[in-house]
């Protein structure tokens, strides 16, 4: 590994103002919610005590830091709002996640397996929904799903049921949302690592006596496998904090972590616990993201 | 080949598009149903994109979400062209890797958690929330994918061109606009539209980021489907969707008239019409 070095001027220059922006515009806001998730609430405009003055010597700052009040990360543990709202978040999002796999990976492969002068029509057509409007596209399930909805009433014309079903605003309408809105977030990695797979690999085993199913179980997935990971946190990490889809389609009672902070920082007005909440469900992403990316490392090491 | 198999693979095709789209077609179809319910096909009838037309609100909150994604598309392009030069030109320097991480942050960090943390900062520093704010939020939330998009694209342009640019004479920034530049524009055009309509699309950053008076075209949308299907939103939506649509056609057409073979032959005689004879 080479000696960091220092940027020049004129580099400076350049990097500059990107930096500041991170700095003051994402940075800044990050470290100021760390902040308040260890103050105390109180009913003021802003709803929490200042913990630091920029007049603070650093004795005083170390008197005020024995002051933090780590209570509202106690209340997200004692809870039951916030711990069944993450629990929840994290079900739906796997099982989306799981869904959207089950049908990507049949269309990818198909896309990928199909005549060459027709994948980028096919792929631009699969790739194109992701450029119109996520709201749009949520809120056109909600004619669907509903008890009166078009589905329902296909169903009832067919006479496949009696009384509709009760579909809108429950968790599997939740799922069906986050499937069909992250379809393409799964599709194009799986699309690109399926595509780029050498079909002579396929050919060898055929010819050593694999049957089809042999081949898709011991080539074609193995060597997949890059696409399924970064395909499956690509919608499972978005998923998670997800506010729109269980908004729009989950009612009241699906439970889901970004809905009970957006709730709790509008309409209970508690920033601390929004706050303490926002910094936990970062760190409990953080983790698949850490995971993968040491899996990668390894990867790299074992390739040297 | 066998033959079941490629039935397989249509059939596929034909499920997985049906899912992708039917939706957004039965949406757009509702839009022009004389009838306000969703299951009862009232007629034919344009009178709800007329009543867009009197939607004083609806075409206020149009203008104010245009105005946000063209300012702040061009802003996240700047920014995340310059963070991508400092990525790929720059080596390992100081900080990199802190640099390097809260760039990428915003791509995986849950929306709510970021409009929470600039509300949040807007509130503790006193700025009054408004159309600069919203630029604010939605530079922060589209430039890591500004970033993301002209990265890819420096990363492949080959760093040798450059530096024979600059062996023959080329300054440092003479070198990057007049050989790496060109090389990654498509990048940079993919990567202003990819904030443009982010940015267009965006519901939550706006809603913590905005103030009164400057409300977006999500957010009105939201307040109104919060009630229900409307006939009115699944106007405005088909628009929406018949320009993606276009836009996305006049790419395509685009993309592949440059790519015809005869075209490129076209290019390359007018480039150097002395190297064919």
């Amino acid at each position: 590994m080479s000696v960091r070095r220092r940027l020049s001027l004129s580099e400076r220059l350049v990097i500059a103002a990107p930096y500041l922006w991170i700095g003051a515009f994402f940075l800044a806001p990050m470290l100021l919610i760390a902040k308040i998730s260890v103050s105390q609430s109180v009913l003021a405009r802003p709803p929490y005590r200042p913990i630091f003055e920029p007049s603070d010597s650093l004795a005083a700052i170390w008197a005020k830091a024995q002051t933090f009040s780590f209570d509202a990360y106690r209340a997200l543990i004692s809870d039951t709002l916030y711990l069944e709202s993450y629990l929840s978040s994290l079900t739906i999002a796997a099982v989306s996640t799981l869904i959207t796999l089950i049908i990507a990976y049949p269309f990818a492969l198909a896309m990928a397996r199909a005549p060459e002068r027709l994948r980028p029509i096919l792929i631009g057509l699969a790739a194109a929904p992701f450029w119109t409007s996520f709201l749009i596209r949520v809120y056109a399930w909600i004619a669907l799903l509903k008890d009166e909805g078009l589905i329902n009433n296909a169903l009832m014309a067919l006479g496949l049921i009696s009384a509709p079903l009760q579909m809108f605003a429950t968790p599997g309408a939740v799922v069906v949302g986050i499937v069909y809105s992250y379809l393409p977030f799964m599709l194009l990695p799986l699309y690109a690592a399926l595509e780029r797979q050498d079909p002579s690999l396929r050919e060898a085993a055929a010819d050593l006596g694999a049957s089809p199913a042999q081949v898709f179980l011991r080539v074609t997935l193995p060597l997949s496998r890059e696409g399924v990971i970064a395909g499956a946190l690509l919608v499972f990490i978005p998923a998670v904090g997800e506010f729109v889809i269980p908004d729009l389609l989950g009612g009241s009672e699906t439970l889901m972590i970004g809905r009970t902070l957006w709730n709790d920082f509008f309409s209970n007005h508690d920033w601390p616990a929004a706050s303490a909440a926002a910094i936990a469900l970062v760190a409990l992403l953080l983790i698949p993201l850490l995971l993968w990316e040491w899996a990668r490392v390894a990867d790299e090491e074992d390739a040297r | 080949m066998n033959a079941a198999v490629l039935w397989a693979r249509r059939a596929t095709l034909f499920i997985c598009f049906v899912f992708l789209y039917a939706p957004i077609v039965i949406l757009a179809v509702m839009s022009f149903n004389a009838s306000r319910l969703v299951s009862v096909w009232g007629g034919f009838s344009m009178k709800w994109y007329a009543a867009l037309l009197e939607n004083e609100q609806l075409l206020h909150s149009a203008k104010i979400s245009l105005a946000a994604a063209l300012t702040s598309a061009t802003i996240s392009t700047l920014l995340g062209l310059l963070a991508a030069i400092s990525l790929t030109r720059f080596g390992r320097f100081r900080t990199r890797l802190l640099f390097f991480g809260a760039v990428h942050a915003p791509l995986v960090l849950p929306e709510v958690v970021l409009g929470l943390a600039l509300l949040t900062c807007f509130v503790a520093f006193g700025v009054g929330r408004g159309f600069i704010t919203l630029v604010i939020g939605h530079v922060t939330l589209t430039m890591c994918f500004t970033t993301v998009a002209i990265l890819a694209a420096l990363r492949d342009s080959d760093p040798a061109l450059e530096e024979a640019a600059m062996d023959l004479g080329a300054t440092p920034l003479g070198a990057f606009v007049r050989v790496a530049l060109p090389q990654i524009a498509p990048a940079i055009v993919t990567a202003y539209l990819l904030a443009f309509t982010l940015s267009l699309d965006d519901l939550v950053i706006a809603s913590f980021a905005t103030g009164p008076g400057a409300t977006t075209l999500p957010m009105r949308i939201y307040s109104q489907v919060r009630l229900g299907v409307s006939p009115q939103i699944n106007a405005i939506s088909t628009l929406l969707l018949a320009l993606v649509g276009v836009a996305l056609g006049l790419a395509a057409l685009v993309s592949h008239w440059r790519a015809r073979p005869d075209g490129q032959v076209v290019t390359s005689l007018a480039r150097a019409p002395n190297s064919v004879s």
